[in-house]
């Protein structure tokens, strides 16, 4: 199981990125384990506001569907058109391919209430997922 | 599989295995004061040949389409059952299976499904069906939730020469939704007013709803009707209550619908006083992810073997729970399975000439109606196999002097409609390829001389 450094995360199992001046988000590689072989992701329209804790996707498996929960606050500008014709990248590539959206933030100091990778690992080890 | 009940000593040799004296003893927990102390208050048990004779007894109490000369239909119709479905459905793997869906053991169950879905489709014009629903009403409902759910509007025009039934229906399973429906009026030609629907269809509207045929066995025209309703981005649903004319109309998915669904029970299942019977549902390729019910698909095993599954399960309450496209957890399989018999007997060649019969003989009908005295037709608008009658003495007292003569004449419409005082006047009449020329010609010379 990965946990990469740079990027921060929720309890819900979405990660989430600076770049530049907006917020990428996705699934952890934990989540994508859990669920099993993705096979369909429903995304917001760009231009969507979203609020942290918030749902504001699904993503869908062949034995489950689980809400994606908004990590910040924000306007939705970018969305990732590729996982429609290739939903499995969340399970290949969770972390680079895989990007759900890009938010605009309201705060940009919001990303900074999320759990580091440390954090994260030990919240996932506890919850005795495997 | 089909279903083989335990027999004492199997019973026996469970209950030794885990030490219990007898079955009575497995209700131990149950605490004594609810416990029933006294045999059930049913009537003494009967032997197979008194059973039989006290059924027959009851029976013989009822007017069915076998003991009168019946032209009645408005959602249920009296067609020829070929001896050859009944033969096939019988066999215990299909009558007595129970929940056959795990594709390990019900390959056939699930094939003969996923074909159903199949001809619903070509009948329909539409890219594909579910599994089947309980009925053509429910059916009906599950379309309009369905599009208030994919258009994310709140508002449904529902036409009011639509079946009453399946009117009532859809409002039952709207109640609590916050959902606002309206009817749409119908013209003097028997079909929903064109001219309402272009003033009441607006951006709001997530989806209209209008019989193919209706309820009045006027044929819509459901392209004049798709413009204005996808002008506004909104879902045309059709319902087909008697699917029999999908042998000679265009399927609705060539004329702009974009939901059908319908009443299988046409399609070989007997009138049985309501039911079971068989709802159909079709859409187009990209709404499948809103469809409600199983859905059967074809796919390979790792040989490389075709095999079918139920798929898109994700859709469904036992996952997506509250969020789930219904609530339904079922299918009609066996009444499907009767479909899918009848249909495949008949082909497409047999279900035409069986339409253009049910067209024919109600034609004939409609002439001579519409020539006694005292009667009239009062919709103008193109009919398949049932349309209104107006009698000037009123509809229930003509229907009453037909019963007495050992025919069902008609359904009296007034019952439908209280608040509009010419419907009382009117009775829908369907006739059918199991009506011969001689009975027709009965019901008319009853018409004329009870009639005016």
């Amino acid at each position: 199981m990965e946990f990469p450094e740079e990027l921060k995360y929720t309890e819900e199992h979405e990660w989430a990125f600076i770049e530049d001046d907006l917020v990428v988000v996705g699934i952890t590689d934990f989540a994508q384990d859990a669920l099993g072989d993705v096979v369909f992701v429903e995304l917001p329209e760009i231009g969507t506001m979203v609020e942290a804790g918030k749902p504001f996707g699904v993503v869908e498996s062949v034995k489950a569907v689980s809400d994606i929960y908004a990590p910040v606050s924000g306007e939705v500008v970018e969305v990732n058109e590729e996982l429609s014709d290739s939903p499995e990248m969340i399970n290949t590539s969770p972390y680079e391919d895989a990007w759900l959206v890009k938010i605009k933030v309201n705060e940009p100091g919001e990303i900074n209430d999320l759990m580091d990778a440390e954090a994260y690992q030990a919240f996932v080890e506890e919850e005795g997922g495997d | 599989m089909r279903y083989i009940p335990h027999t004492e000593a199997e019973v026996n040799r469970m209950l030794a295995a885990i030490g219990v004296e007898s079955v009575t003893d497995l209700f131990g927990t149950v605490p004594a004061t609810v416990r029933l102390k006294r045999p059930l208050n049913l009537p003494e048990p009967l032997s197979e040949a008194e059973l039989v004779r006290e059924f027959r007894r009851l029976a013989a109490n009822d007017a069915t389409a076998s003991s009168h000369l019946a032209f009645l239909g408005g959602g249920a119709y009296d067609h020829f059952i070929p001896a050859a479905v009944d033969h096939l459905i019988s066999r215990s793997e299909f009558y007595t299976a129970y929940t056959p869906y795990q594709p390990e053991i019900s390959q056939g169950t699930l094939q003969a499904v996923f074909e159903f879905q199949t001809l619903i489709c070509q009948l329909t014009g539409m890219d594909q069906a579910n599994a089947s629903m309980y009925d053509g009403a429910s059916a009906c409902a599950e379309a309009v939730l369905m599009a208030v759910r994919s258009k994310k509007r709140r508002k449904v025009l529902l036409s009011a020469a639509l079946h009453p039934a399946y009117r009532e229906t859809v409002a039952t399973y709207c109640r609590y939704l916050d959902l606002d429906l309206v009817t749409l009026p119908w013209s003097n030609d028997g079909a929903t007013d064109p001219a309402a629907l272009e003033k009441m269809m607006d951006d709001q509207t997530a989806g209209v709803v209008v019989g193919y045929p209706n309820f009045f066995g006027v044929i819509e025209d459901l392209a004049d009707l798709a413009r204005p309703v996808h002008r506004h981005r909104g879902l045309l649903i059709a319902a087909v209550q008697e699917p029999i004319a999908l042998g000679l109309l265009r399927p609705p998915g060539e004329l702009g619908a974009d939901i059908v669904v319908g009443e299988g029970q046409s399609f070989g299942i007997p009138l049985s006083f309501g039911g079971p019977y068989l709802g159909f549902f079709a859409a187009r390729r990209e709404a499948i992810r809103s469809m409600p019910g199983r859905l059967v698909g074809e796919s390979v095993d790792r040989d490389g073997r075709r095999g079918f599954v139920l798929t898109l399960a994700t859709r469904e309450q036992h996952i997506r729970r509250e969020k789930a496209t219904s609530n339904i957890c079922s299918n009609q399989a066996l009444c499907a399975l009767v479909a899918t018999v009848y249909l495949s007997l008949l082909g497409r060649q047999g279900l035409r000439e069986v339409a253009e019969q049910n067209l024919a003989k109600a034609a004939y009908a409609h002439r001579s109606i519409k020539a006694i005295e005292g009667f009239s037709i009062p919709f103008k608008g193109p009919v398949f196999n049932e349309f209104v009658v107006e009698a000037e003495s009123g509809a229930e007292g003509v229907l009453t002097d037909l019963e007495q003569a050992g025919i069902l004449g008609g359904i009296p419409l007034g019952r439908f409609y209280p608040n509009i005082p010419e419907m009382r006047g009117r009775f829908l009449v369907c006739v059918t390829e199991q009506h011969s020329k001689k009975e027709i010609d009965a019901l008319t010379a009853a018409l004329a001389g009870g009639g005016a």
